[in-house]
């Protein structure tokens, strides 16, 4: 494939990244920091800058790793273990770094970052630019489309939440529950957008 | 297959090994900030390693900010006014601060990093406050859910606290627990005796602290507190005083009445003391006796549902009966402790009554 192919290859994989296979809402990855940190939108804000980030450097960091260590080594099935660790080590070098650094951009996304260490759609993200056998350049915009449409999810849910903060919502429902209860409906939303581009 | 299983192991543990030595080196030269100043008050100055949190430099300093959730960032009760060096507000602190915190750089300690030299201010009783050693001398039943702690200072031996303020008592690990916890308690007892602690405690379901004392903590077990925290005491003025409580609310007001007997205090005083039933009341005696110590003194318990005819003294809520019995209220100060919702109703029944804001002093349990 030459380069522009594979840069138009790249795109539409980036936009069905961020609508009809969005991360968040299409594959429920992510949860745990999507719940516990949108009820606010400035810090929500914060948060998804910092996975946009974390997730277009990591996949790509874990492409190189998975073609030009594990691959030729034959040992893909320690993929888990090795992607992981590379995302641990990634965050807190780059955490370490802005706080010495920047610390505007450490108080707007530093405080964040060992907050997304852990998070699924982080690995998720890298586990199926494995599995669909993604190009590098590919990869980048699937690492980044990816991002985008967490994003873009946190955002509107935390949105959502903050209108919901002076209303009564039964006990039973109140906090997580509600939230999960939106995310199903903004993920049935999301669903509208099937067909439109099946990019992968 | 042996080797292939030597090889998957040896290139992980390599890969792990060289991203663990890359954050060590960088931690070395990137986290390390050296020995950092920290002003006290423009008088002290304490020199720490930079790159902790402010408020586990200071515990290291042996200054005690009270704290309940253990640098978490979810209590919001370690604020340190800094004056400088402390870098923006963090999105962390944020929902902790209202506006008027923020624009005096009120911060809380837990989130804000030492990375350079700081000024800060605290007041000057947290300077005071220690941690102490102590023994758990006696634990009384008071009600159902009531119990009376005294404790015995080992080391330091003696405190020295103005009547209303509390202590932080330590809860260790227990149990399935691994943690410990400080929850904050006010001091019950005679400031005269100043070797020893009492607590009045009530039992909460569930509670990690409470659980602690009413079914681990035992006679002759040593524990840690520290103190003396808070600003809830009586004023300086001669203004008549009416103290309002309720449940384990009782504890800072009886120091404060102690202290009014052993400094022969003329002030004019009325104790409302509420609970739902008669045996939740305690200590009618003691209060009894302060009435015959006390110049001016009247105890008034109010037991809401009398279970007994033998009942004559005021029923309902304790606001009601303060409602019917202050007179004068105006020229009153009011002194309140005990659950929000009672000090929220007392609040307002006090200001129906023409007692100013600012003469309205209370000990809300958070």
């Amino acid at each position: 494939m030459n380069l522009g192919a594979e840069a138009g290859h790249a795109l539409a994989v980036c936009v069905a990244a961020i609508f009809t296979q969005n991360i968040l809402l299409a594959y429920f990855l992510g949860l745990c920091p999507f719940i516990g940190v949108s009820r606010e939108v400035k810090t929500a804000f914060g948060l998804g800058l910092a996975v946009i980030f974390v997730m277009t450097s990591t996949t790509l960091l874990n492409w190189l790793a998975y073609h030009y260590v594990l691959e030729p080594l034959k040992l893909e099935f320690f993929r888990f273990i090795l992607f992981i660790i590379i995302i641990a080590a990634f965050v807190q070098f780059v955490e370490m770094a802005i706080e010495r650094f920047s610390p505007f951009l450490y108080h707007q996304l530093g405080v964040f970052l060992p907050l997304i260490t852990v998070n699924c759609a982080i690995l998720g993200a890298s586990l199926f630019m494995v599995i669909r056998d993604y190009s590098f350049i590919v990869t980048v915009g699937y690492g980044l489309g990816s991002g985008i449409g967490w994003f873009l999810a946190i955002m509107a849910m935390a949105g959502i939440r903050q209108r919901l903060a002076n209303d009564r919502i039964p006990r039973g429902l109140q906090g997580p529950g509600i939230t999960l209860i939106i995310a199903g409906l903004m993920a049935l939303a999301f669903i509208g957008f099937t067909g439109v581009l099946q990019g992968q | 297959m042996i080797v292939s299983m030597l090889i998957a192991v040896l290139v992980v543990s390599t890969i792990a090994g060289a991203l663990a030595a890359v954050l060590a080196v960088s931690e070395y030269y990137l986290a390390n900030y050296g020995p950092c100043r920290v002003t006290i008050n423009e008088e002290r100055e304490v020199t720490v390693q930079g790159g902790k949190s402010l408020l586990s430099s200071l515990v290291d300093e042996k200054i005690f900010i009270p704290s309940a959730c253990g640098g978490r960032g979810t209590c919001g009760l370690c604020k340190v006014k800094v004056l400088e060096g402390a870098g923006p507000l963090l999105p962390t602190e944020e929902p902790y601060l209202d506006e008027e915190e923020r624009e005096s750089n009120v911060r809380l300690s837990c989130q804000v990093k030492i990375r350079n030299d700081l000024k800060i201010e605290l007041p000057a009783e947290l300077l005071a406050v220690q941690e102490y050693r102590c023994r758990c001398a006696k634990i009384t039943d008071l009600t159902h859910d009531i119990k009376l702690f005294r404790f015995e200072l080992i080391e330091p031996q003696t405190m020295d606290y103005i009547p209303g303020q509390y202590v932080q008592l330590l809860a260790p690990a227990y149990g399935k627990r691994r943690e410990e916890v400080y929850r904050a308690y006010s001091i019950a007892s005679d400031p005269a005796e100043n070797n020893i602690i009492e607590l009045i405690i009530r039992l909460v379901p569930g509670g990690i602290c409470t659980t602690y004392c009413f079914e681990h903590l035992e006679e002759g077990d040593e524990v840690r507190i520290n103190g003396p925290y808070g600003d809830f005491r009586l004023s300086e003025t001669n203004a008549p005083a009416v103290f309002i409580a309720g449940g384990s609310g009782m504890a800072p007001i009886k120091s404060i009445l102690h202290h009014m007997k052993n400094t022969g205090s003329q002030r004019r005083g009325v104790y409302y003391f509420g609970a739902n039933s008669t045996n939740e009341l305690f200590m009618t005696d003691l209060m009894r006796q302060f009435e015959s110590e006390l110049p001016s003194y009247r105890y008034v318990p109010v037991v809401a549902r009398p279970e007994n005819n033998g009942w004559n003294g005021e029923t309902g809520l304790v606001t009601e009966a303060v409602q019917r019995g202050l007179k004068d209220a105006a020229a009153y100060e009011a002194y309140l402790c005990g659950s929000p919702g009672m000090i929220d109703a007392a609040v307002k029944v006090l200001m129906e009554l023409g007692v100013t804001e600012d003469k309205i002093f209370y000990d809300k349990f958070a």
